[in-house]
Order: C-alpha cells, then structure tokens, then sequence
C-alpha cells in the first residue's frame, strides 16, 4: 500500500506537469508565467483578453478532456484485460469501437442540419452504437446463466468485422462528408469547448469509479472463473458490472474524441511491467498513466506539423508502438 | 457433517452421476477413486457448487447447499485446485489473502482477523518464508501448499481437494498428504479428496468411495472397499492386494 501512494503521487506531479505543458504549448505561444497568470488571476487586466480566451475556452476544456478520454481508456483497457485474462484486450474489445465508429458515420453521412443540434448528434449517435453493439455482442454471448469469455471475445470479433463492413460500406457511398467521418474514426475529432467535457464527465467519472472498487474482483478472476466461484465471487453480477461501467466510461470517450486507438491496450501493459499483477494497483495507475499519455500525445499533435493539427489517435500509435516495443523488450520477467 | 443425499446430475443424455448418498465425517480424510469418467470431480464440482443438480440433496450441518449464495457456501466449503496455469505475477501472501474473499467486502480491505488467519495458514502450510515471492517463482510443490494455505485461510468446515499430488514428484506428494492428514486431524475438517494412485488412497484415506460409470460401487473403510475382486471388476484388469502395515497395498497382476 505504500508503494501504491508513493506511485500515485510521482504519477501526480506527472499530471500536472504534463497539464502545464498542454495549456502552454500550441500555436500561439504563451508563456508560462503568463497562463497561470490567465488561470488563477484572470480579472488582472494585464493579460491580454485573446490570450485569456486562448487558456480558458480552447486549452483547457481541451485538456481536461484529453485527460479524461485518456484516464476513461485506459481504465477501461486494464479492467477488460483483466476480466478477459487477455492481454490483447482492448476497451474496445467486444465492439465499443466499431459500434460507436458505425454510429457516428451513419450521423455524419445522413447530413443533419448543421445546427448546434446537428452537432451533437454525432456524439450522441457514437455513443448509443457504442453501447447497443455491446449489449448486442453480451446477449449473443450467453450460454444459460453466464457469458463464457472465449464465447464472449468471438462474438465481439464478429460483430465488430460486421460494424465495421457496414460503416466502410457507408463510406463509400458518401460524397463530401468522408474526410469528416474518416477524421472521427482515426480519433481527431476532439471537440472544442467545454461542451463536451460537461457531457463526457459524468459518465467517465462513475464508470471509473464504479472500476476501481472491482480491483479486488479482479484479481479473484485471474483464477479462473471456477476458483473465483469457489471463493465467494458471485462472478455473473461481478462481470456485467465491470464491462456495464467499462463500455459506458469507453462509450463517453469515444462519444467526443472519436476513436483514439493504443492507449487502453499498452498503458495497462506499461504500468504491470512497473507496478505488477494485482488489480488494485494496477487499476488506478492505469488511470493516471493513460490521462499523461494521451496529453503528452496531444501535446505532440497539435505542435508536429504546427499550425496543422495531426489526429492524436495518429500519434498515440505512432508515438506509443515504440515505447511499448522499448519496454517489452527490457522487461525482465513475464508481465502476463 | 456433509450430507449428500440421491445426487443426480444429467449432462444433455448421459447420467454423469446417479443417485449417490454418503456422508463425510470431521476429522477424517474422505478418499474418492474410480477409473477415467466415473464422475469423480463432477462430484467435487457439484459440491463446491460449480454445476448445476438434476436431483437429490447436498447438505452440510443440516443447511441445504444448493440455495445457498456463493460467499455463504465459500465459507462451508473450499476447494483446492490442481497448480496449473494460476496468474504469474502474484505475490504469495496476495494469493493466500484470496481465501479470505467470502469474509471481505468488494474492495478485499482485509481486516486484522484477516491478516492473523492468513498468517496461520501460511505457518501451517510451511509457507511463510515464500510471502512476498511471485508465484511464478515457486516449484510445483510449493504453489501446490500456496494453494492449500489459501482454502486453509478459507476457515471453512469442509475442505474438497481434486488430485492435489497428480502432478507432484513423490517427495511433494507425500509431503503433501501428510500435511493434508494433519491438518484434517488437527483443525476437525471434513475432507474430501479425489485421489488417482490407489495406495495413496490406501495410506491416507480414514474412508474410501468407489465411483463407477457414475454410480457408488462401493463405499468403506479402506480394508473393505480396496478389495482385489472389487478392483478388479471396476477397472477391468486383474488385482492382486498384498497388506502391508495393515493396510491393502495394490498391485496390478
């Protein structure tokens, strides 16, 4: 337990430096002293009302958002890994992905009008296909009382190949709204404002935290479901809670940012190899990893080809592969 | 006292079990052999819950098991399972904290009783100078008493062991057995364990129950069940029972 303050606090002061360098860095250099001048003092008059705007409607909504898709993606990646017992599992395993991706494309291509309803429809079309395909694939996975794990990862493979054929599908045929949709589906579509950090909040807050009371369940699970049974686990209720909060915290992600690949698959990885194998740990360091990650991601995205923006779900892949193949390869004892 | 009464379980056509009543003592070390497919661990399996019953009744202390809730039974009943494919990157006193689980709230904060609880079983099981190593450290034999210490931690009445020593060199497995026996004696567990080597079965089993095609061929004391025109009915070769310190050594002719 020691361990695990002193590793959340060292992952702390990385937050909030990584959450400086965010609000700093962008095409219009600010410099420090300034944005937290423009942070905690902003009825001073010195600072330039521009500047003020910069930081307040455009940085830090788009911050606290980044940190919070990372945080949700993250979390979620390393409860399904868990649950799954596979370390190829993803949040978007079991078809939050190509659901929410099917949703959203369908949005995009029926052409709603361009209003702040329109807008929102995009997300909200992300998330209902997110959260539909999952249910869809839990369903079809049944088998009597319980959903069997390898019954449940096929099911997801399939639907998701289905998803994904329907929304390729969807593209082809579409005209002028095929950059947008292809933007959304590489995950480079962050909104901006603090709209969607109000609409992603809550849902990444509860899923969260409902996920990091089931530590102790996951680990019990690494056994097995029959051990787990065997020691009190009542592993039905356990299971649906966790991929209920873990697909409605990906769902709310994937909602606002579209789909931002590698980070729910390796920080998991990253923190096992640094914290070891019990879930309670692991949970809440997976947390805080995949909120640095994916600022530092962004942090990357929005200066690289400045003032060209790349896709961070680009850059999380581009950036992470070789972190993760740099980590696998010093690791010293099996993770998995 | 665990109860088993007219036990049946139905897989699509086949009867897997048919109709076995026993019953098991505290302190005394239940042997359960048969050939490949008799139902052995279907009959372990049902009774730590994991299968569903077609009929019959399974009861412990005059409590009924099967409505029972998983962490109500998890405290009547532990199981230790072969040491095959547990999770790597555990540490030993974690994995013995496990069988505290059916006493723990969904976080698993242990308590001090919990601590002190796993302390004995680890002292018990010879195992506390393994608490902080992985278990992908430990040899066969060790992650084998880890697993014990665990349903010991457990604090259950009754213990289910599904063939503990079968992929245990001999050292490991009479190591194991002794323990096991003195434990049983110790703590006034009801013990329950699927054994395949007759002559362990013979040397550690207080009583013996023959399963057959699913059904009860025989249940005793070991000198009445581990009899060679018994024997050598149900495993269809021919038996020859020699005694040795009183008790039937088996031999295939």
């Amino acid at each position: 337990m020691k361990s695990l303050v002193r590793a959340l606090l060292i992952s702390l002061v990385l937050l909030v430096v990584s959450i400086g360098l965010s609000l700093a860095v962008g095409s219009v250099k600010i410099p420090l002293a300034t944005t937290l001048q423009g942070l905690f003092n902003p009825g001073q008059t010195q600072v330039d009302p521009i500047v003020l705007s910069i930081v307040w409607d455009l940085r830090l909504p788009r911050t606290i958002l980044l940190l919070l898709v990372g945080a949700a993606l993250a979390g979620s990646g390393c409860a399904y890994q868990g649950l799954f017992r596979n370390p190829l599992a993803d949040p978007y395993l079991i078809g939050a992905a190509s659901g929410a991706g099917l949703g959203a494309v369908l949005a995009i291509t029926v052409r709603w009008p361009a209003s702040t309803l329109g807008y929102l429809t995009i997300p909200a079309a992300g998330f209902l296909g997110a959260i539909l395909t999952v249910a869809a694939v839990f369903s079809i996975a049944r088998v009597g009382k319980s959903s069997p794990i390898t019954t449940l990862i096929l099911a997801g493979v399939a639907v998701s190949s289905f998803a994904t054929a329907l929304t390729s599908l969807l593209l082809i045929n579409a005209s002028g709204e095929l950059r947008r949709a292809l933007v959304w589906l590489v995950g480079g579509s962050t909104m901006s404002g603090w709209q969607p950090v109000w609409g992603a909040l809550p849902y990444i807050l509860i899923g969260l935290g409902s996920l990091l009371t089931m530590g102790h369940a996951l680990n019990v699970l690494q056994f097995g479901d029959d051990q787990a049974r065997q020691l009190g686990l009542r592993v039905n209720i356990v299971r649906l809670w966790i991929i209920v909060a873990a697909t409605l915290t990906t769902a709310a992600a994937v909602a606002f940012t579209g789909i931002i690949g590698f980070v729910g698959l390796i920080i998991p990885h990253v923190m096992r190899t640094l914290a070891g194998g019990d879930y309670r740990r692991l949970l809440p360091l997976s947390i805080m990893g995949g909120a640095i990650f994916l600022l530092l991601a962004d942090i990357l995205a929005r200066t690289l080809l400045a003032p060209q923006e790349l896709p961070v779900g680009i850059l999380t892949a581009l950036a992470g592969a070789p972190f993760f193949l740099f980590i696998l390869r010093k690791s010293k004892q099996p993770f998995w | 006292m665990l109860s088993i009464q007219h036990l049946s379980i139905v897989f699509g056509s086949t009867r897997i079990l048919q109709s076995i009543t026993f019953q098991a003592r505290p302190g005394k070390i239940l042997g359960i052999i048969g050939p490949n497919g008799a139902g052995k661990t279907t009959l372990l399996r049902a009774i730590s819950g994991l299968i569903p019953i077609d009929k019959g009744e399974l009861s412990y202390a005059n409590h009924s098991l099967l409505k029972m809730p998983a962490e109500a039974r998890a405290r009547l009943i532990a199981s230790v399972p072969q040491a095959t494919a547990l999770p790597p990157a555990f540490s030993v006193r974690d994995v013995v904290m496990l069988g505290r689980t059916p006493y723990m709230n969904w976080m698993g904060q242990p308590s001090m009783r919990d601590n002190e609880i796993v302390n004995t079983a680890m002292r018990q099981t010879h195992t506390e100078k393994l608490a902080d190593r992985r278990l992908d450290e430990l040899s066969a034999g060790e992650q084998q008493r880890i697993l014990l210490a665990r349903a010991l931690a457990q604090s259950t009445p009754v213990l289910l062991m599904d063939e503990p020593t079968s992929h245990l060199d001999l050292r490991y497995q009479i190591e194991l057995l002794d323990l096991t026996r003195n434990l049983v004696q110790q703590e006034k567990k009801t013990a329950l364990l699927v054994l395949h080597d007759l002559n362990l079965a013979s040397r550690y089993a207080d009583g013996i129950l023959l399963l057959n095609m699913g059904k009860l061929a025989a249940f005793g004391l070991p000198q009445d069940v581990l009899r060679a025109e018994i024997l050598s009915e149900v495993y269809q070769i021919p038996i020859q029972i020699n005694h040795h310190h009183k008790k039937p050594h088996i031999f295939p002719k």
